[in-house]
């Protein structure tokens, strides 16, 4: 393989080139199937029709609701998880990070039996006129529940990196802790913070097993674009197939702007 | 305001009490691992002991003996540090991190960047106040940490190791600053270089294991130095033993030299002498009386322009001529050979 001038060796042997390839390839190639089956001169009315667009307003409204939920709850976990030191530490961390590894589905289920009519919770909220399970609510819920990981991993990843140095100076400067929070730590772990939110975005636009099972598929209520999408795959194969191109588009776009600034970043790292 | 201060940490091998009058410098030496940066964050109150107390003036540090402890946050202490690094926060201008500690306690923005500039100008740093960290050099960034650390107004100045980091060209400009800034300023000083607690402190205190081994004016400890590690920084041979009428019984024989004050036999005493004052020959010489003392070489090594010979606890300085005629080498038994006048004995 010829090596570009200026750059460094790298242990690499060709081979890792050829699997690599084959990786890339088993990415890719099921969009372009994707993208060649898409009835082009439909496009644009299967996309804007009402459903879709309902779906679509849903989506992106419960998935920024969550979001911010996830930045909400996941800062103080990430917190106190990378900095505290206490007994069941470890354990904590093991069940903030289990929906990673939970089958949605499974997860929906869980949220069921506890924001249900029948459930843990929800026999007190029904009583104060509280009904959470297959509402817009629960979309929500559920897409918290599956994206919440990726916020915390990712801050508490950037918590360490940033280490507490400089949050010991700034107390001996006289600053509180909440304005050590404020004005040093949340700063220096703002790209950290940045991407995991957009991570948590991703997934809660992505999210189809919790919320179907949790929510239901009530048009404009709970039935997001992934539920949408699946109930279109049955009667209208066309609208799935560009509604999953939007997805697609979406998700690209979010996963872009995460990585839009790689060198600030990274310049950011080396101050630290 | 002095501060008085004692506490131990069992964990770290930690046992210290001390007492810093108002107004005073005290630079603490001592090898890696000693305590010295754990006496740092014990006053700052980074670390918390298992017992003991600290005030300044008339303010509680923390009190771990009475029945109801006492236990001030950091932020509530009045004792900015100053590390080895400048860590200025990486998100904020110059201007910005200086104006930082009086902000943290609730000084209006205006106000508090007035004071940030007071600052940057008495530490000839003004013309850096809208750039960012990164753009500073290493002296530069440090010289803002001192701006920082004072703009907060601290009752007491903590610097562990300030000149560490620092490149030879930046740390003399740094060593003045300090200079100016400490006169008058109650602070302690961790450093590893003797030039800087001869500058900057009037006292200093040698820490080894967790415990001060050594206290007293810098001079003093410096000039007479009681433990081995601070004959080293002072580049002083230090051989101790026990007093006789006519010098000491070290490990290399009888040192006899210039007494000290009284020391009487019997009590235990040191002798003090520069390596360069220390002759070295393969055969004993004849003449006047003086001390020889017998050793076997262990090191050679260059020492500005003179050969250090080291044998064990005893260094001398020759020339690379000399070190050619006798041709030396490690493993060879030589005779040291100095003056009584170069000797100063001590009761220790």
């Amino acid at each position: 393989m010829r090596r570009r001038s200026g750059i460094g060796y790298t242990a690499v042997p060709p081979w890792i080139y050829a699997l690599a390839a084959v990786g890339a390839l088993f990415v890719m190639l099921p969009l372009v199937a994707m993208a060649v089956k898409i009835n082009w001169a439909q496009f644009i009315p299967l996309i804007t029709s009402e459903s879709s667009l309902t779906a679509l307003g849903l989506s992106l409204r419960t998935s920024a609701a969550s979001t911010a939920l996830c930045i909400l709850l996941g800062i103080p976990l990430a917190l106190v998880l990378a900095r505290g030191d206490f007994p069941g530490q470890r354990v904590l961390r093991a069940f903030v990070l289990l929906p990673l590894v939970l089958p949605p589905v499974v997860g929906g289920i869980a949220l069921l039996y506890t924001f249900g009519r029948q459930g843990l919770l929800g026999r007190s909220l029904e009583l104060a006129g509280i009904q959470i399970a297959f509402s817009t609510t629960a979309v929500i819920l559920a897409q918290t529940f599956v994206a919440l990981p990726f916020l915390v991993v990712s801050l508490e990843g950037a918590l360490r990196t940033a280490g507490g140095r400089y949050e010991a100076v700034a107390a001996t400067l006289g600053a509180r802790p909440t304005t050590v929070l404020r004005r040093v730590t949340l700063p220096l772990v703002l790209p950290g913070l940045a991407s995991g939110a957009v991570l948590s975005f991703a997934r809660s636009l992505g999210e189809f097993g919790a919320t179907l099972t949790f929510a239901g598929s009530l048009q404009g209520v709970t039935r997001t674009l992934p539920l949408e999408i699946y109930l279109q795959r049955e009667t209208d194969a066309d609208a799935a197939v560009a509604l999953s191109l939007v997805l697609v588009a979406v998700a690209v776009i979010v996963v872009a702007l995460s990585y839009r600034s790689p060198r600030g970043r990274q310049a950011m790292a080396g101050a630290s | 305001m002095g501060l008085r201060f004692e506490a131990t940490l069992k964990s770290r091998n930690f046992e210290v009490a001390l007492e810093l009058a108002p107004g005073e410098t005290l630079a603490v030496l001592g090898p890696n691992g000693a305590g010295k940066s754990t006496l740092l964050s014990i006053i700052a109150g980074l670390l918390r002991p298992d017992s003991g107390s600290a005030t300044i003036g008339e303010r509680t540090l923390f009190d771990l003996a009475s029945t109801r402890s006492t236990w001030v946050a950091p932020h509530d202490r009045g004792t900015a540090l100053l590390a080895q690094e400048p860590l200025l926060f990486p998100h904020l201008s110059v201007l910005e991190n200086v104006a930082f500690g009086p902000r943290s306690t609730g000084t209006p923005v205006a106000e508090a960047r007035s004071v940030a500039r007071q600052w940057l100008a008495s530490t000839d740093t003004g013309a850096l106040e809208s750039r960012r960290p990164g753009e500073l050099s290493g002296g530069q960034a440090q010289r803002v940490a001192v701006a920082r650390a004072l703009a907060a107004g601290p009752d007491l100045l903590l610097l562990d190791e300030p000149m560490a980091a620092l490149d030879i060209h930046a740390a003399p400009l740094m060593r003045r600053l300090l200079k100016h800034v400490l006169a008058g300023r109650s602070a302690i000083i961790i450093t590893h270089d003797v030039l800087d607690a001869l500058m900057l402190a009037e006292r200093v205190i040698v820490m080894e294991d967790g415990r001060i081994t050594e206290a007293g004016a810098t001079r003093e400890v410096l000039n007479r130095p009681r433990s081995r590690f601070a004959a080293g920084l002072s580049g002083l041979n230090l051989l101790t033993g026990t007093a006789r009428t006519e010098g000491i019984d070290t490990r290399y024989g009888l040192v006899s030299g210039t007494p000290e004050g009284t020391v009487s036999p019997g009590v235990p005493a040191a002798a003090a002498f520069h390596p360069s004052a220390v002759s070295v020959y393969l055969d004993p010489p004849h003449g006047s009386p003086r001390n020889m003392l017998r050793a076997t070489i262990t090191d050679l090594e260059p020492h500005g322009d003179a050969i250090r010979v080291r044998a064990g606890d005893l260094a001398a300085d020759i020339t690379p001529a000399a070190l050619a005629d006798l041709g030396l080498a490690p493993g060879m038994r030589a005779f040291f050979v100095l003056k009584a006048t170069a000797v100063t004995i001590y009761s220790t």
